[in-house]
C-alpha cells in the first residue's frame, strides 16, 4: 500500500479529536512529513524483506513500527541510518527521502547521516568507558576536543535524556555499572549529544522492566518536542502509549498505516485487527 | 485456536442477552399488569428488576475485570464497552417497567378510562424495538440498528397524541385526573423505554462501524 500523511482509509463522521480527523482539511501538509519511503524493496541476497514500501514519517511525532517477528519492521528501520550497509549482500530498491535528499544516493555521506540520524537498539550498549566518554564518544570521533564544549554537550545530552540527576556525581564511574534502564538512557544520551534530528529506537524497552520502561516512555514522549522518533517494538501497548502513528506490517508488507488512536479503537484491516487482538493465525 | 479471552467475551454477550429478554419481558409484564386489569403480575416485576439490576452490576464487573486484566483495543474494547452501555440501558427499561406496573395497580382499583389503543402499540413498538436493537448485535447488522432508531418517533408522536387526548379528558371532567396523569404516566414511561432501545442501537451501529450516530441522522 502507499501511505501518506495519515491514510484516508475511508469516510467517518466529523470528529472533534484531530487524531482521528480525516477529512481532507484536517490532513498534514506533504511538507510534514520527515522521512519519506517510496516503493522500497529490499532483499537480504535472494531473499526478499520488504515488498515496495512507501510510507511517511512526520516530523517531530512518534511513530511506532508493529508487525510479527520477520515482518520486516526493524528491517525497514535500519534503512533508515543505512545500518543494513553493514551486512553483506543486501540490496535496496526504491527511495527514501530524509528532508528530500535520497539516503541511498551514492554522493550520501553515511557517517554524516548516522549523525542525523540516531540509533538506540534493543540491547543496551554502552562502551567500557566512564559515563562521560560514552556520552562525548562520537564528539570526539568527529574531532571535537575542546573540554568546556564536551562538558557542557555530556551535561546537556544527559538532561535531555534524563539521567543527569542519576550520574552528575560519578561521571567518571564506568558506563558498565549502571543499571538496564540506565544504560539504556545513557544510550539514548549518546545519540542525543550529536545532535541528530531522528532517532530511530529498536525495542528499546524489551530489555527493562516496567519501571526503567515508563522512564524511557516518558522521556520518548519529551524527545519528541525537538526529534523525529520512529520506535519498532513488540508491546503493543507500548505502541498504543507512546506513538502518534501507527504501522503494521505483516510478511514484508505495510498492511495499514494510521493515526495510532484509530489503529487501536478502529483498524480499518482485518489482519490489523486480528494482530492487535491476539487472534493472529 | 479458542482464546480464553473469547470464551470471556462469549459469556459477557450471553449475560447481556439474557438481560435484554428479562427487560422486555418486564415491559410485556407491565403492559399486561395495565391490560388485563391485574395487580398480581405488578408485584412480580419488582423480583424480575432486582435480577436486571443484579445483572447490570454483574456486567459491569466482568467488563471492568476484562479492561483491566486484557487491555481490549479495537472491536474488543468497543465491544466491552459498548455491552456496559447496553447494560445500563436495560437496567434503565426494568426500571420504566416498575414504574409502568405501579401506575397499573393505581389503576386498576379504579374504573376504566378509555378503551386502550395507543398504549398497546407503544408498547408493541417499544418492544420490537429492543428485540431488533439486540437481533442486530446478535446478527451483527447494524443497519437493523438504523431502523430500530427511525422507528422512535412513532412511539413520540403516539405519547404527544394521547397527551393532547389525555388533556381534554381532565379539561372536561375533573373526575378523570388522576386516571389520565396515570395512563400519560405510562405512556411517558414507554416512551422512554424507546428511548433506550434507541440508545441501544447506536451503540450497537457504533460496536460494529466504529461510527459515533448519536445526535446526527442514523440513515
Amino acid at each position: 500500500m502507499n501511505a501518506t500523511l495519515p491514510t484516508p482509509v475511508r469516510e467517518t463522521t466529523p470528529t472533534t479529536d484531530p487524531a482521528l480527523a480525516r477529512s481532507s482539511n484536517d490532513r498534514p501538509r506533504e511538507g510534514d512529513a520527515h522521512i519519506r519511503t517510496r516503493n522500497l524493496q529490499f532483499f537480504y541476497g535472494v531473499k526478499q524483506a520488504l515488498f515496495d514500501i512507501s510510507l511517511d514519517i512526520p516530523r517531530r511525532q512518534v511513530t511506532a513500527f508493529i508487525g510479527p517477528s520477520g515482518c520486516g519492521k526493524s528491517t525497514l528501520l535500519r534503512c533508515y541510518n543505512r545500518m543494513n550497509d553493514l551486512i553483506e549482500s543486501v540490496v535496496a530498491r526504491g527511495e527514501i527521502l530524509i528532508d528530500d535528499e535520497n539516503i541511498y544516493d551514492s554522493s550520501v555521506d553515511v557517517i554524516a547521516l548516522r549523525k542525523k540520524v540516531g540509533m538506540v537498539f534493543q540491547k543496551s550498549n554502552p562502551f567500557p568507558k566512564t559515563i562521560f566518554e560514552n556520552v562525548v564518544y562520537g564528539l570526539r570521533i568527529s574531532g571535537i576536543t575542546d573540554r568546556k564544549t564536551l562538558d557542557e554537550i555530556a551535561e546537556r545530552s544527559l538532561q535531555r535524556a534524563a539521567l543527569w540527576d542519576e550520574v552528575k556525581d560519578r561521571l567518571d564511574s564506568s558506563g558498565m555499572g549502571l543499571s538496564g534502564g540506565q544504560q539504556q538512557r545513557l544510550c539514548i544520551a549518546r545519540a542525543i549529544a550529536l545532535e541528530p534530528e531522528i532517532i530511530l529506537m529498536d525495542e528499546p524497552c524489551s530489555a527493562l522492566d516496567p519501571i526503567a520502561t515508563m522512564k524511557i516512555e516518558e522521556l520518548i514522549r519529551e524527545l519528541k518536542k525537538d526529534y523525529t522518533i520512529v520506535i519498532v517494538t513488540h508491546n503493543m501497548q507500548q505502541a498504543a502509549r507512546v506513538s502518534d502513528l501507527t504501522a503494521f506490517f505483516y510478511l514484508g508488507k505495510l498492511v495499514e498505516y494510521d493515526a495510532t488512536k484509530r489503529i487501536f479503537t478502529n483498524p480499518a484491516n482485518k489482519q490489523t485487527e486480528d494482530y492487535i487482538t491476539g487472534r493472529f493465525g | 485456536m479458542q482464546l480464553h479471552f473469547d470464551q470471556e467475551l462469549t459469556e459477557l454477550r450471553e449475560t447481556l442477552l439474557r438481560m435484554s429478554a428479562l427487560a422486555e419481558e418486564s415491559v410485556a409484564g407491565a403492559l399486561k399488569a395495565l391490560l388485563q386489569r391485574d395487580s398480581g403480575i405488578a408485584l412480580a416485576l419488582q423480583a424480575e428488576d432486582t435480577e436486571l439490576d443484579r445483572m447490570e452490576m454483574e456486567i459491569d464487573e466482568r467488563s471492568m475485570s476484562l479492561f483491566a486484566l486484557r487491555q481490549p483495543v479495537a472491536k474488543d474494547l468497543r465491544f466491552i464497552a459498548m455491552t456496559m452501555k447496553i447494560g445500563s440501558e436495560l437496567e434503565r427499561i426494568g426500571d420504566q417497567a416498575v414504574n409502568i406496573a405501579r401506575c397499573a395497580e393505581e389503576l386498576n382499583r379504579e374504573a376504566v378510562l378509555k378503551p386502550m389503543v395507543d398504549i398497546p402499540r407503544m408498547a408493541d413498538i417499544a418492544r420490537g424495538m429492543i428485540r431488533d436493537s439486540m437481533d442486530s448485535l446478535v446478527y451483527a447488522k447494524p443497519d437493523l440498528a438504523r431502523q430500530v432508531i427511525v422507528r422512535d418517533n412513532e412511539v413520540d408522536s403516539l405519547n404527544r397524541q394521547l397527551h393532547r387526548e389525555l388533556t381534554s379528558f381532565m379539561i372536561e371532567d375533573p373526575q378523570t385526573i388522576t386516571r389520565a396523569l396515570n395512563l400519560m404516566s405510562v405512556a411517558h414511561n414507554l416512551e422512554r423505554v424507546a428511548d433506550h432501545a434507541t440508545n441501544i442501537a447506536e451503540e450497537i451501529v457504533y460496536l460494529y462501524e466504529a461510527l459515533d450516530i448519536r445526535h446526527s441522522d442514523p440513515l
